[in-house]
């Protein structure tokens, strides 16, 4: 136990209206204490369902520091579970994806379990008898996580029991993702091969934060963006001739703050919230023949309008998502330690489109995200270089302040210029909140 | 010109030699212009265009590569990175002399450096090569990691 542990009013007191201390980036106790409450407290993205398109297939991850398995069960929902077995402990699965069968079969001892986690068998069985097997923990089989929502393929779990329902936690914010799911004239989409991976010697919050950080782009990706900018210009093209789609996607890096400002930031109850909501990055990407007639021919042409009128850049599912609506990208933020986290991007194909449309988010993905990509290598400098910073022993408070307001009310929808930072203190707000909820109240009240 | 089994093998050593020095330039003078780089996500992957892959990079992302690393503000190249190739001698898979069409098959040890961190990554690399005009180019360039589903920091540098 240290200063935080079940300390409601320590926890509360890292986080003011205008900065943040520095502990809640490079404290482990801090970290420690996220895992068992924030990430346990809140819907957490695990998977998407077509990882697992059949009966018995699983995919393994984790859910904050917790190890879990994503299954179809034979019912044909899908379960998440964790991975170990009630037995001695030892990981159920290891592969990252992989059929079962009808049954996970644990490899040291062949203790069985139906895909719900129910326990099936277990070998020479004889010697149990008598002994009290049927009240201890391990006879009820591979433990459930708290709950499981499927929402349009998007599979979310919370670890606790109780808590806020999935519909209150997210509400209104689930627009980003029906409109994702909507751009498929069949209202489905599929994931398109395994992630990208992308370990980061920085903290999980870092990463979230920078994904509604409008003021980087025109400085840490000058050297990129720019340079390709430049190129192009020696090339003899101007800014309005057609450019090829690696052009598309990274010359409106280089906007200026302007373009930014008048975006707009949205942001939702609970820590979520969306750049993008004029206009994106993601705007004036070209047309893709045969793409709108299909959605038309799905939704008609006034939906289908409405559907590709909406260019949401990135939208934060707090925790530790984002999700790209317009390219059908999903970035997961998975927390390893205090100080690194793994990044997954994962890209998904629209089910009934045209092939150049996957081929197209492909590339922004290796493009802008992958551990070899131009873009990725300057964003992954600074967060490492915070992580380093942040030690420094002259300041402890990192600043969140830009365009704040007196009496900020979180629990209200709100849109305000493409430059504010209220995303983040939303972000810290709902912080709070899920941190604390669980705390032991007796000794916080000490 | 007739090539021979060593002028596809010195080439293969040579291009490498390019990447460790940072002679980018002469590496870009290489290339044919509709060329690609390709580095898969995925083990045997297939397909460059409608999954991820790390990178699939033409003449023009290339060039846009190099450019940056000798940037003013490319950030994390404050320190600049360096890194070394050692080559197996490379298997000579396709030599069509009539087309002017050669492939080779090169197993390498890639190490890259900056500040107090290193790397290895063992990978395949196949080059199609095309005799133009009297002199060997680099047609594609496919690497394969070894390790291709694991996560990695920043790869900076060309494998």
């Amino acid at each position: 136990m240290g200063r935080y542990t079940d300390n409601r009013e320590a926890v509360a007191a890292l986080v003011r209206g205008r900065e943040v201390h520095r502990d809640v980036y490079i404290d482990d106790e801090v970290f420690r204490l996220e895992m068992k409450h924030l990430f346990a407290n809140t819907w957490v993205f695990v998977g998407h369902d077509s990882q697992t398109p059949n009966k018995g297939d699983y995919f393994t991850t984790q859910v904050g520091d917790q190890p879990v398995i994503m299954v179809r069960h034979t019912d044909n929902e899908i379960k998440v579970l964790y991975n170990r077995c009630p037995h001695k402990g030892t990981k159920i699965a290891i592969d990252r994806t992989g059929n079962t069968g009808k049954f996970f079969r644990c490899p040291y001892h062949a203790w069985s379990f139906k895909t719900d986690g129910c326990l099936l068998a277990i070998p020479l069985k004889k010697g149990y008898e008598g002994t009290g097997l049927d009240q201890s923990e391990g006879s009820r089989g591979m433990k459930a996580v708290g709950a499981v929502k499927n929402y349009r393929g998007f599979v979310f779990a919370r670890l606790a029991e109780e808590g806020i329902s999935f519909e209150e936690f997210f509400g209104n914010a689930l627009s980003s993702l029906d409109n994702m799911v909507d751009r498929s004239p069949a209202g489905r989409l599929e994931v398109a091969g395994p992630p990208l991976r992308y370990m980061h010697r920085c903290n999980w919050k870092m990463l979230v934060e920078n994904q509604t950080d409008t003021c980087h782009p025109m400085v840490a990706h000058e050297s990129s963006a720019g340079t390709a900018v430049q190129i192009w210009n020696e090339l003899g093209y101007t800014e309005d001739d057609p450019k090829p789609p690696a052009m598309e996607i990274i010359a409106p890096f280089m906007s200026p703050y302007e373009f930014f400002e008048n975006m707009g930031i949205r942001t939702w109850p609970n820590g979520h919230g969306h750049t993008g909501v004029n206009h994106s990055i993601h705007s004036n990407y070209s047309a893709i023949p045969g793409y709108f007639e299909a959605l038309c021919d799905a939704y008609g042409k006034q939906k289908a309008k409405a559907i590709l009128d909406e260019n949401r850049h990135n939208t934060v599912y707090f925790p530790n998502i984002m999700i790209k609506g317009p390219i059908q990208q999903l970035r997961v933020f998975i927390p390893l330690a205090a100080d690194k986290t793994l990044v997954e991007s994962y890209i998904y194909r629209l089910v009934d489109a045209p092939d150049e449309l996957t081929a197209r988010t492909a590339m922004y993905n290796r493009m802008i995200n992958a551990p070899t990509s131009i873009v990725g290598h300057d964003d992954l400098e600074m967060y490492e270089r915070a992580q380093e910073g942040l030690h420094a022993d002259g300041l402890e408070w990192v600043n969140v302040q830009r365009l704040y307001e007196e009496d900020e009310d979180f629990d209200e929808e709100r849109v305000e210029n493409g430059t504010t930072e209220r995303q983040m203190r939303n972000q810290f707000h709902a912080w709070v909140k899920f941190m604390t909820v669980s705390m032991n109240e007796k000794e916080a009240a000490e | 010109m007739s090539i021979k089994r060593d002028d596809l093998v010195d080439f293969v050593y040579a291009e490498a030699r390019m990447l460790d020095e940072g002679r980018y330039d002469e590496w870009l003078e290489l290339w044919l212009p509709d060329g690609h780089y390709w580095m898969p996500l995925d083990w045997k992957q297939t397909d460059p265009l409608h999954v991820t892959s790390f990178l699939f990079e033409d003449m023009f992302m290339l060039k846009l590569r190099v450019e940056r690393l000798n940037g003013a503000r490319t950030f994390s190249q404050k320190p600049k990175s360096r890194c070394h190739h050692v080559i197996q001698r490379p298997f000579v898979d396709e030599m069509n002399d009539e087309a002017g069409r050669y492939v080779t098959n090169t197993n390498m040890h890639y190490v890259e450096t900056r500040q107090d961190e290193q790397f290895l990554l063992a990978l395949t690399a196949t080059h199609e090569l095309k005799l133009v005009d009297g002199r060997l180019r680099i047609a594609n360039k496919r690497v394969d990691l070894l390790n291709c589903d694991a996560a990695f920091g920043n790869i900076q540098l060309l494998p």
